[in-house]
């Protein structure tokens, strides 16, 4: 097969697998989950400055130390206006303009709120950001989305932390089918490496996740098994996945089977 | 004279006409990986000298942290 590299705002990657940098148990097992995932990308995030929090400078002296590319976020932005001037303060601090822009519309689901989502990301498209939203599997969203100059989008599989896994596969079929050429990253609600696998088969770009890594048991075994998972469901989805249909079909050749004899007339 | 303003939504006292930058070095924070929001606006690092700090002004300064 020819190389597979993944591609988002004209920059290659090596992986498909994009992961979280937080609620690990403690800051080194969070560099040895990154380091397990064999990821090129992660991401993280700012918030208020508390002297007291030493983890905090552990966490971005291991996540510097990684050289993965960094994927910064405006996570709890409930307005296009937060979420623009938190972009900004990430842009400056982490000297990318990158950005996976959350604008959350409902406290209780963590939803994307549509509409400042698309506010925000045109605004931060026309300062020279280079936006990964996070948003719903809706189609007519993700066009937006993409209307107003969005590369990459990140539909959810499942709300934030909740570990059901691709809720809606019809929803998230249609942007397959529909955005046929646009990197597609699920984002969000993946449980278990074979939800995650399951993406890559249905041909997502990759996979985007943090809870199911951090809050497994053993975090760094987790990240590995993830790892796996998202590259045999590329593999997968590259080597052409078999249809599925209703009546049983031998695997085995029925010509030359022993001990078959046509009915005498 | 001195002045109360917004750090990270608790008050903080500075001395009237303080500018953003010796507000920073006075809050011992100076040459810190932060970034600095005024009144929900960003403020780049090279405006911190003529930023001049008002009264009830409302000063976010964030790190970095783990995020998802």
């Amino acid at each position: 097969m020819q190389e597979d590299k993944l591609t988002l705002y004209g920059e290659q990657f090596n992986s498909r697998f994009l992961l979280g940098t937080a609620l690990y148990p403690s800051p080194r097992s969070m560099r040895d989950a990154v380091a397990a995932a064999g990821c090129d990308i992660v991401t993280l995030g700012l918030r208020r400055q508390n002297p007291a929090d030493k983890d905090g400078e552990a966490i971005w002296d291991y996540i510097r130390q990684s050289g993965c590319k960094l994927l910064p976020n405006t996570a709890g932005c409930t307005s296009a206006k937060e979420a623009v001037t938190l972009a900004q303060m990430s842009r400056e601090i982490f000297d990318t303009a990158w950005i996976k822009l959350e604008v959350i519309g409902d406290e209780y689901n963590l939803q994307p709120d549509p509409f400042g989502l698309v506010e925000a990301a045109a605004t931060l498209i026309q300062q020279g950001f280079k936006v990964l939203p996070y948003c719903t599997d809706d189609l007519i969203l993700c066009r937006r989305l993409l209307d107003a100059g969005c590369q990459v989008l990140m539909p959810w599989g499942a709300p934030i932390g909740t570990g059901q896994g691709l809720l809606n596969r019809y929803n998230l079929h249609t942007l397959r089918t529909r955005l046929a050429d646009t990197p597609l990253i699920i984002d969000a609600g993946l449980g278990a490496p074979s939800q995650a696998a399951e993406a890559m088969e249905m041909g997502f770009d990759a996979v985007l996740l943090n809870t199911a890594v951090a809050k497994a048991r053993d975090p760094v075994s987790m990240a590995a098994a993830f790892a796996t998972a998202i590259e045999a469901g590329r593999q997968a989805f590259r080597a052409g996945l078999m249809h599925k249909r209703q009546t049983a079909s031998p695997s085995t050749p029925t010509v030359g089977q022993p001990f078959w004899h046509q009915k005498k007339p | 004279m001195r002045v109360k303003v917004s750090l990270n939504n608790e008050t903080a006292e500075i001395a009237a006409g303080t500018s953003l930058s010796e507000a920073i070095e006075q809050w011992q924070l100076g040459g810190k990986k932060i970034a600095v929001a005024v009144n929900g606006e960003f403020v780049p690092r090279s405006a911190y000298p003529l930023t001049q700090l008002a009264p009830g002004d409302q000063i976010d300064i964030v790190k970095p942290v783990g995020g998802g």
